[in-house]
């Protein structure tokens, strides 16, 4: 099965999973999305266009990317545990596949100009790599409360050579920064192809998104085999949109026996409503072109979103995990702010791995699920992303520069 | 008197329909009737109320600005209603212009209920398309009220003989590729779009996006059957209720300072 073949779950031809997704946007963005669809539809079969996302995921990204196992962390997980390391991918997360196939897309439909969304920075800077890679012109739209705490990512991307437009907006951040992109593309869209980041919006980003991501599945499916001789009891991931773990999640998706589990933001827990647990505490809605689980008030305005992640600081989620949800294949709970870094902690102390913080949201989640597993479970985390961006946060958090310990 | 009415008078004046824009709720609510009532006064044949929502993806820095200051007065969708039924008891005539995420929230078939009964004659929604608009047609058709629905420079013949067969009242044509805002010159893709539309239906077309003074109101009035102004009149509103009565005045004016377009 390759990463573009269709599979039994794509959405129908207007870009439904059940209820969910379709395509809430302007008319005026029509045009757009449906060029986008169609060329996605040409490529998906193009063996030119597959050899060459194939060789940029070898040759640039440095794919495939390796599954280790983590024996000190799994002590505390009380169960076998393996990490997909997409921490190990060129740009340091599982963000750069999605890029480089839509930034590939882009040249393919003539386009010279790539505008991108980014919360932590991460797509942005992917983004800005694969711009400066392909010789496509590049600006990320980054709420300015992301700019001041994530400052190190946009100097990384100016170097890349994007410009950076820290937006003022509503709650200046991710989700201000896509409305600014989504106000650039209806203007700008003839010469200009916005580059998603995660797999919502309107169709057919859900599943080109989720397309380019499914070598992350596809990889870690052969790899526990060869490694642990079966298939894994679950395979967990953090979800903000929901990228990383739609992707992982499409290579377990037709093993019956296999759990998938999204992990979500609690930030300072349920309760507090301090958060950004879309599918555990959302409800339907449209955002950002899509419907899918929101966060809104009982007018229908879009609540903000709390994380200490800025990559999962986000009030919707991706069409298909609420279908996923809805049809009971895959799980959602979420862990908060607190055990997450703790999590981050451990694992850098155990392993000698420093986790991104919305990956860390995963472990703290396989730390849960793990002792109902027992000693003869086995967890695939998707280890999404490396935390060196995080270092900011970990300072603070954990007083490191006054002499504290983790 | 019906949509269809508003635009019937207009044309049997020679004339084009002046629409003009403002959020409910702004600044506040009881000061967004007042405005509302002043454009009437001054020579709106129909209000376009909008419903200020927290995440208004094809609005510019006006509008945003508009709806962030309603919402953090406290504005919430049932005001919405109470704003409409004061248009309509001044004898004005209202259609809502919302995103629609709050009107999925509040139910679609209940949104278009207390539309109708608060005298509203019919919704724009800028962020739905008739492909993902079972409900809003079955609901419209239910409460009796026009759906308008947008076409834009980018859409193909098409689509625009799709939207029009899904639209009743008047076709929304957005003369520009972009977002809500006030421009200094008429795009020259209106009249094109304008064209490409009555090539397809004889349902009236309303013009919108980037139209601020009597003169641009003139020129937009050659060729489309109404002149949809949106945050010239937010931006009057800063300036007070003689900026937005003077401004209604000078668009309707310009309105009818051309010949009718059909």
């Amino acid at each position: 099965m390759g990463q573009f073949s269709p599979t039994p779950h794509d959405p129908d031809a207007r870009g439904h999973f059940g209820p969910w997704g379709g395509r809430f946007v302007p008319e005026a963005l029509i045009a757009a999305v449906d060029e986008l669809a169609t060329e996605y539809d040409k490529a998906r079969v193009d063996p030119d266009f597959v050899n060459e996302f194939q060789r940029l995921l070898k040759d640039f990204a440095g794919r495939p990317s390796l599954l280790t196992e983590a024996p000190k962390f799994a002590e505390h997980a009380g169960t076998r545990v393996f990490l997909k390391r997409e921490d190990l991918n060129h740009t340091g997360s599982h963000k750069i596949n999605n890029v480089l196939g839509q930034a590939l897309l882009t040249k393919r439909m003539g386009k010279k100009r790539v505008i991108a969304e980014t919360g932590a920075g991460q797509h942005g800077v992917a983004t800005a790599t694969a711009c400066a890679l392909l010789g496509l012109d590049c600006v990320v739209y980054m709420g300015e409360v992301d700019t001041e705490r994530q400052a190190l990512n946009v100097a990384r991307m100016r170097l890349l050579g994007a410009e950076v437009i820290p937006v003022k907006s509503g709650s200046r951040t991710l989700k201000d920064a896509i409305n600014e992109a989504l106000r650039d593309w209806v203007t700008n869209v003839d010469e200009t192809h916005y580059l998603l980041g995660t797999a919502a919006g309107p169709h057919p980003f859900p599943l080109l998104v989720r397309d380019f991501h499914r070598i992350i599945g596809i990889e870690a499916r052969e790899q526990i085999l060869e490694k642990a001789g079966r298939l894994p009891d679950a395979v967990v991931a953090c979800v903000g949109g929901g990228s990383n773990a739609i992707g992982i999640f499409h290579g377990f998706i037709d093993d019956a026996d296999v759990r998938l589990i999204g992990v979500e933001p609690g930030g300072s827990g349920l309760d507090s409503g301090s958060h950004g647990a879309t599918l555990t505490a959302g409800t339907p809605g449209s955002l950002h072109g899509a419907m899918s689980y929101v966060m809104q008030d009982e007018d229908g305005q879009i609540t903000e979103a709390h994380s200490i992640s800025a990559g999962l600081d986000y009030p919707g989620v991706g069409p298909e995990h609420s279908h996923l949800k809805d049809i009971g294949r895959a799980e959602y709970f979420p862990v908060t702010d607190a055990e997450a870094m703790e999590a981050f902690a451990l694992l850098s102390r155990t392993e000698g791995i420093i986790p991104a913080i919305e990956s860390s949201h995963a472990l703290a989640g396989a730390l849960k699920l793990g002792p109902s597993l027992g000693q003869d479970g086995l967890l695939v985390v998707n280890l999404s992303g490396r935390g060196d961006k995080d270092m900011d946060t970990a300072v603070k958090y954990f007083g490191l520069a006054d002499g504290g310990q983790a | 008197m019906s949509l269809a009415d508003v635009f019937a008078t207009a044309r049997a004046e020679s004339r084009a329909a002046l629409v003009g824009y403002l959020p409910a709720g702004f600044p506040t609510v009881s000061g967004s009737k007042g405005y509302l009532r002043s454009m009437i006064d001054s020579g709106c044949d129909l209000l376009e109320i909008g419903l200020p929502f927290s995440d208004p993806v094809i609005d510019g820095p006006t509008i945003q600005a508009a709806a962030e200051q309603a919402l953090s007065a406290g504005f919430r969708v049932r005001d919405l209603f109470d704003v409409v039924s004061s248009v309509a008891d001044a004898g004005g005539r209202a259609v809502v212009m919302t995103y629609w995420n709050p009107v999925l929230r509040y139910g679609v078939d209940a949104f278009a209920r207390d539309l109708a009964a608060a005298g509203g004659l019919g919704m724009i929604t800028p962020d739905l398309i008739p492909d993902e608009a079972d409900d809003w047609m079955a609901a419209s058709e239910a409460h009796g009220l026009d759906r308008i629905f947008l076409v834009a420079p980018s859409s193909t013949s098409e689509r625009i003989a799709m939207t029009a067969r899904a639209s009743s009242g008047f076709l929304y044509a957005t003369a520009v590729m972009g977002v809500t805002g006030a421009r200094d010159v008429v795009s020259s893709e209106a009249p094109e779009l304008v064209a490409r539309v009555r090539e397809h239906t004889s349902i009236p077309v309303g013009v919108g996006l980037g139209v601020r003074s009597g003169a641009q109101a003139a020129e937009i009035a050659g060729f489309a059957d109404g002149v949809i102004v949106g945050s010239a009149f937010v931006s009057a509103v800063a300036e007070g209720d003689s900026a937005v009565r003077a401004l209604a005045a000078d668009l309707a004016k310009g309105v009818r300072s051309a010949a009718a377009a059909v």
